[in-house]
């Protein structure tokens, strides 16, 4: 059932192909500390990634959207699912054979302040993926790094200097650098402009970009800016509360976004145009989002859609394809909106799900 | 926004520095600018650009040392605000001249009561009693659209979510009906559907209180929604100034055009290739003599070096404070 579900996805090899993903974080209470349930961070998450293209994941913080990216590089060890990344599951991989599978796949973390360590000159930042995972000499080593800073667009002659020492948008490209030093196939790009000003935000994504073009990389792109996303994304993927509502092509997701929540989002973005900005329809939705903790029962989005139905509120809907390339989980677009769809996934929501099965 | 009123605030040449140990930053050079009655003034730029110091030194929010703020005048109701003594400064602060700040979380004491902190500027700036002080206080979290209000108002901050943090900063800048309010950044720590709701918020009190409001942020999205007016900062100069649509429609400034252009859209074409600012933002270790933006500009007059370039009036209520004309891709004259 998981494939069919991807049947309109492009033809291209999938790279990196995630089923059923699930990471929850137990909580624990009272003073035995006994696990009294789940923040469910991710909740059954489906996707591929085609190589060499962009998945943008987007998402209000709290959705789960970095947790997904970092359970999809095994960051994390996962609570169910699977996840393949070149043709290798890892999700249940050990941990040596993990390791020989790490160069494969890295990651550009959003806070380069916090993802350098401040005692390290760049050369060993940079070089230090080389010492643990390759056999070069040192001199060999030395210019590798070389060759990644020239890559980034970083002087050669920085390369005896600290973090500290460069601004947000240099210290992302060092962060950029590290992740190339292995060659990868796929990056998973957490926020990576979040914390760099509007201007220099343009700079380090057209690097990526740059970047992706010359070395045939694939990337899943995680960002709460929707405009960014649309820019670099050949795909996006929205979250919302632990799951995955709609999934589609650019191009569709932006001109005709079909679950309600999508919809909202991508009203509520400010348009940089006086003349535009007082034409636009906005949806604004009321409330918050509920806690992962306590997801309300039936569909995630039901206590602030605006298209809400009765089915919503008792049963979870589908995630299916409704047009080639485009997935959504939402009743409005299910043909059986006044019958429970799928009664197992509606009883799913009441019976706590077991671990480790 | 009533045209040619006379300013209720009027800021002339602030100059603001720092004393670090490795010697001043000058953060402020002579910003100009008024803010008149009624009107939403937006203040963009990138951080370091000085927006939030220049907002802040004119109310004597910096801790003095490291800031020294060294010249110019802040006119609020016949007083100039960098001279009058400390109690009058604090009557006016709080009361008349309201704050929201960037981050709800650290900005609200998690110690005490929301309902506390709302009654604490009304019963010392306002002299309410106990009793008036908590209506106010459910009034104000009524009109900021708190659910529940006399019920929250025993709650600690924790316990709201951050939109409804932002909602309780506002209640408590707006408790005394000031007639400024200065926002720093008030969007830029939530999610864009909680930004939409506050900004409605905005929009809606604005009609019903009347208060002129000083917008900082770095989204231009933001500032095209909601503002009458913008001022651009850079390099801790204001680089351009104009009402919202003209500034859109006919920016001056190569730095406010280069902005304009790298930020994408959500909606309409998209662009190929994003346009990109080269270079970085100043450092500002030393009072300008030279243009802030010239390392970075595509059009570079020789004269931009020698020269910090004046603010010329282009007409519309707009001025910039570049040589380079686009209209006639020359030289301007003063």
């Amino acid at each position: 059932m998981l494939d069919d579900r991807l049947e309109g996805a492009p033809r291209k090899k999938a790279l990196v192909e995630v089923r059923g993903l699930k990471m929850y974080f137990p909580i624990h209470t009272g003073l035995l500390r006994r696990k009294t349930g789940d923040i469910k961070a991710v909740d059954d998450v489906t996707f591929d990634i085609v190589e060499g293209e962009t998945l943008g994941l987007v998402g209000e913080s709290g959705c789960g959207k970095s947790t997904c990216g970092r359970a999809v590089l095994r960051l994390y060890e996962v609570t169910d699912g699977s996840v393949r990344v070149d043709g290798h599951e890892i999700a249940h991989l050990g941990p040596n054979t993990l390791r020989r599978m790490r160069p494969t796949m890295q990651m550009v973390f959003q806070d380069p302040q916090a993802s350098l360590n401040p005692r390290m000159t760049l050369a060993s930042i940079i070089g230090e993926p080389l010492r643990e995972h390759t056999r070069l000499t040192k001199p060999e080593q030395l210019e590798r790094v070389y060759e990644l800073m020239d890559q980034v667009g970083l002087n050669r002659d920085f390369a005896n200097r600290y973090p500290h020492e460069f601004s947000g948008g240099q210290r992302q490209r060092i962060g950029i650098a590290r992740a190339l030093a292995l060659n990868p196939k796929f990056i998973v790009c957490d926020e990576p402009i979040a914390a760099l000003d509007v201007s220099i935000q343009a700079q380090v994504v057209n690097l990526l970009e740059e970047l992706q073009d010359r070395l045939g990389l694939t990337y899943l792109f995680i960002s709460h800016d929707l405009s960014m996303v649309r820019h670099i994304a050949d795909r996006v993927a929205v979250m919302y509360l632990g799951k995955i509502v709609e999934l589609a092509s650019r191009d569709d997701l932006y001109g005709d976004p079909k679950h309600p929540y999508t919809r909202a989002l991508l009203s509520a973005v400010p348009e940089p145009d006086p003349r535009e900005e007082s034409r636009i329809q906005r949806i604004v939705l009321q409330g918050d989002v509920p806690s992962p903790a306590n997801p309300p029962t039936g569909c995630n989005f039901c206590t602030r859609c605006p298209d809400v139905m009765d089915i919503c509120r008792k049963v979870d809907p589908e995630y299916r394809e409704i047009a080639p390339g485009h997935f959504t989980a939402c009743h409005l677009y299910c043909e059986t909106t006044t019958m429970p769809a799928e009664p197992t996934a509606a009883k799913e929501a009441f019976e706590p799900i077991q671990q480790g099965e | 926004m009533p045209d040619g009123a006379a300013p209720i605030l009027d800021v002339r040449d602030l100059k603001t520095v720092f004393h670090t140990r490795s010697g001043e930053v000058h953060a402020v050079n002579d910003v100009s600018f008024d803010l008149r009655p009624g009107e939403l003034l937006g203040v963009v730029g990138e951080s370091g650009s000085g927006k939030s110091v220049t907002m802040m030194s004119l109310i004597g929010l910096l801790p003095t040392p490291p800031a020294d703020v060294r010249g110019g005048t802040v006119m609020f109701g016949g007083d100039d605000l960098l001279r009058i003594d400390a109690n009058r400064l604090r009557a006016i602060r709080g009361a008349r001249i309201g704050f929201v700040f960037q981050d709800p979380m650290t900005s609200l004491n998690p110690v005490y009561t929301v309902g506390f902190q709302i009654m604490e500027p009304l019963r010392k700036h306002m002299g309410l009693g106990k009793t008036a002080a908590r209506n106010r206080a459910v009034e104000l979290l009524e009109l900021v659209g708190i659910p529940g209000a006399r019920q929250r108002l025993s709650d600690y901050p924790h316990q709201f979510s951050g939109g409804m943090r932002q909602r309780v900063m506002i209640a408590i800048a707006l408790a005394c009906d000031p007639q400024v309010l200065i926002a720093d950044e008030p969007t830029t720590a939530l999610d864009v559907t909680i930004q939409a709701q506050i900004l409605e918020l905005v929009k809606d009190l604005r009609q019903k209180l009347g208060m002129a409001i000083v917008w900082i942020t770095h989204d231009l999205g933001v500032i095209a929604g909601i503002a009458d007016r913008v001022m651009v900062m850079y390099g801790g100069q204001v680089v351009e100034q104009a009402p919202v649509k003209e500034l859109f429609r006919n920016a001056q400034h190569p730095y406010t055009r280069a902005l304009l252009k790298t930020v994408p859209s959500v909606r309409g074409e998209r662009a190929p290739k994003l346009n990109v600012i080269e270079g970085q933002p100043p450092i500002l270790t030393a009072a300008p003599s030279a243009c802030p933006f010239r390392f970075r500009c595509a059009h570079r007059f020789e004269r931009c070096d020698r020269e910090n370039p004046p603010r010329f009036d282009v007409g519309q209520g707009h001025d910039a404070a570049c040589f380079w004309d686009p209209e006639t891709n020359g030289a301007r004259h003063a």
